[in-house]
């Protein structure tokens, strides 16, 4: 008890000291002058804060220790609640993909744009998740290749006036090809020192983007990206075109800006949903089984006779073309691109969604990105706690559940004892 | 005439000094690293908020006092100090030592998560714009006959100077010789034998931070001097710099640190006289892949054998 009550005592103090100068003792300018601010009702609060948990900590532990083992086996029974036949499973999927593609005709125009931006992030994690999750490569630099991918539309149209459609293979093959030829030095290298190395290469992208003023339009970017269009068809109040018919024309509809946004959601919905499919399948093949079992264990790997490079290079590639899908599709849908939109941040807001879903687990990737594009818009007031919010969780997830919401499951049968 | 060697010797002063920082931030890299090999992802943010700190006290002292400039400066270092310790200790305590068991990317976001959480904290706290920071030391010497190149040494680069090599004699002595060094070279060659051989290992991790944080705020009170200005996300770009020169010198090594430091600054500042300014980062980021590409150990690493 007496050793409890010091602990928290120097936790307050500890608090007191970390909290005052950044919060305590705000600085103002006062013309030329900087000026401190006292806020001390703000200290005070943290250290009694800090002090009560820190004082009740060994009681709330006994509480939790005692009722973890049956939250435990609660969670076991839930599991096998959700255990389905294939025919159930295929059939609660189908239903759900009818769900997301019918709901946005009904809601709101807010409501669909979120969802699409939610999309775009499923897709975006499903592709780490391939670098991340099935192959442990902890690439930071993931960023650069949706930048790679997103620059390419934006160039193409620029510089050579191509349509969307056209260019969003390019933009995957583009992308593809910057993670194969970076991936080739790079990924000997090991866990963090590859990290490290695919930050720098995000960071040299993103600079290199902003320096090359006469290609990219330098640190303003490229606008006015046109939207994609419907096989062919424009979607605007008036063809850019003389003559040309446009989207509402040929079906004889009014024309309306909503159209525009539920046809992005649905083409957002169905490059998630191809990405889902195509990293679906890829787990289940040879390959996948080389990445998971190269995450395991390099050297059993090598020892078996599998190329660790080629498996590597071959998931780091992939990745990258998912991305490059991603930010072509992001250019087409915000009309322009800066390199202000793929920074670092933007790396590990994806890494995030990975870590958070459970790595591996695709279901975990999806209802993570879902959650990390949602609740920031629920809670508005709080947005300038968000990345404040953000980084805390990234730290209580990796301390209480390094696997994950939905950690990855493998199919296996057990043994009744 | 001849511009061409006080050019040369004013790049290398200024590339020295701006080495000077990232040494003295690399130091708190290497060294947990060394002990518990994991990159500490928020030290960048632990420089930003010395250099905070730094500026509080001087706001809180006032420019107008009339104390000696000296003592000024010496209360400045000393409340950055402080509470940067206290940063280091709780840092460790809250994001690393919980995952210290797990795998190594658990650790690195978790070490990611702390960088984030830092930078948004402060910005929230003291707000995301430039702070201009008052200069205590104006002024410089100038080298050089009238007329031609001359040589411009301010006192506050000078100072950067001074104090890191001030510094860096005081640490490798303290590493060599006491007793907390000797402890923390024992964890750095095996921690579970130190702990064997009855070494508080937790207290020798806690003291890694610690001292690491330290040195980090002497470097941010001492750049946000120079500079003038401070906003909360100068760590991250510095913390990254400050890594590439703790891999250039061979990550793990204290020595390598040191050297790491002042080579990647004279290139970068070379760079950004040389080349282009806009492309000295480019430059800094290149030489880091380049370095982890062609010689991983760094220059005065050892290498590491991967066993089963």
């Amino acid at each position: 008890m007496r050793d409890t009550l010091r602990n928290a005592m120097l936790a307050a103090v500890m608090t007191a000291v970390v909290v005052t100068p950044i919060f305590g003792l705000r600085l103002e300018r006062a013309g030329i002058e900087t000026v401190l601010e006292p806020h001390w009702s703000r200290v005070l609060w943290a250290c009694a804060l800090v002090f009560a948990v820190q004082l009740l900590r060994p009681w709330i532990a006994r509480l939790f220790g005692r009722s973890g083992g049956s939250a435990r086996e609660r969670q076991a029974s839930g599991w096998r609640l959700l255990e389905l036949s294939p025919v159930q499973r295929q059939g609660l999927i189908v239903l759900l993909i009818a769900l997301a593609m019918v709901w946005p005709f009904m809601a709101g125009r807010n409501a669909v744009d979120i969802a699409t931006l939610a999309a775009i992030y499923i897709m975006l994690g499903l592709g780490l998740n391939i670098v991340v999750g099935f192959a442990g490569l902890l690439d930071l630099g993931f960023v650069g290749f949706y930048a790679v991918g997103a620059y390419t539309y934006a160039m193409l149209f620029h510089w050579a006036g191509w349509g969307f459609w056209q260019a969003l293979p390019v933009a995957g093959a583009a992308a593809a090809l910057f993670g194969f030829v970076l991936g080739f030095p790079v990924l000997r290298l090991r866990g963090d020192y590859l990290a490290i190395v695919t930050l720098g290469f995000g960071e040299i992208i993103r600079l290199l983007l902003i320096n090359l003023t006469d290609w990219t339009g330098g640190p303003d970017g490229i606008s006015s990206i046109p939207k994609p269009t419907v096989f062919g068809l424009e979607m605007a109040r008036d063809a850019s075109v003389e003559g040309a018919t446009t989207f509402h024309q040929w079906l004889g509809l009014e024309f309306e800006t909503v159209h525009m946004v539920i046809f992005l959601y649905l083409m957002a919905l169905s490059l998630a949903l191809i990405t889902l499919w195509i990293s679906n399948r890829l787990i289940r093949m040879p390959i996948g089984r080389a990445w998971e079992a190269l995450r395991e264990d390099e050297i059993a790997c090598r020892s078996l006779g599998l190329n660790p490079m080629r498996i590597k290079l071959s998931a780091f590639t992939l990745g990258a073309m998912f991305a490059g899908f991603g930010g072509a599709f992001f250019a087409a849908r915000q009309g322009i691109v800066s390199p202000e939109s793929f920074t670092f941040i933007e790396s590990a807001l994806i890494l995030a969604i990975v870590v958070l879903g459970g790595m591996g687990s695709q279901l975990g990737v999806i209802i993570a990105a879902v959650l990390i594009t949602v609740l920031p818009e629920l809670a508005r007031e709080f947005a300038e706690y968000r990345m404040l919010m953000f980084g805390l969780v990234m730290i209580l997830m990796m301390v209480w559940r390094p696997q994950g919401l939905l950690p990855m499951k493998r199919h296996h049968v057990e043994v009744p004892a | 005439m001849n511009e061409l060697l006080p050019q040369l010797i004013q790049q290398l002063f200024n590339g020295l000094s701006l080495g000077a920082i990232y040494a003295l931030i690399a130091i708190g890299y290497t060294m947990v690293y060394g002990i518990i090999g994991m990159i500490n992802f928020a030290h960048g943010e632990i420089y930003m908020i010395g250099a905070y700190v730094g500026l509080v006290t001087l706001a809180a002292i006032g420019t107008q006092t009339g104390l000696p400039v000296a003592a000024v400066m010496g209360l400045m270092l000393l409340s950055a100090v402080l509470v940067t310790a206290v940063y280091g200790y709780v840092v460790e305590q809250v994001a690393y030592k919980p995952v210290r068991q797990s795998p190594r990317l658990v650790a690195l976001i978790s070490a990611i998560g702390m960088s984030i959480f830092l930078q948004n904290w402060v910005a929230l706290g003291q707000g995301a714009r430039d702070m201009a920071v008052p200069s205590l030391l104006p002024g410089a010497l100038r080298f050089g006959e009238e007329g031609a190149f001359e040589i411009f040494v301010p006192y506050t680069r000078l100072l950067i100077i001074v104090v890191t090599v001030v510094l860096m004699v005081a640490l490798t002595l303290y590493i060599r010789h006491s007793r907390m060094g000797r402890a923390q070279r024992a964890c750095a060659q095996d921690m579970h034998m130190a702990s064997l051989l009855g070494i508080d290992t937790n207290r020798v991790i806690s003291f890694t931070f610690i001292l690491g944080a330290v040195l980090a705020a002497v470097g941010g009170v001492l750049i946000a001097l120079t500079v003038g200005k401070l906003n909360p996300y100068i760590g991250f770009l510095a913390g990254i710099k400050a890594f590439t020169a703790a891999v250039l010198g061979g990550i793990g090594s204290i020595p390598g640190a040191m050297l790491g430091g002042v080579l990647l600054g004279v290139v970068e500042t070379f760079a950004a006289a040389y080349i282009s300014s806009e492309y000295k980062d480019i430059v800094a980021f290149g030489l880091l892949v380049l370095i982890l590409l062609v010689r991983p150990t760094g220059l005065l690493g050892k290498p590491e054998v991967e066993k089963v």
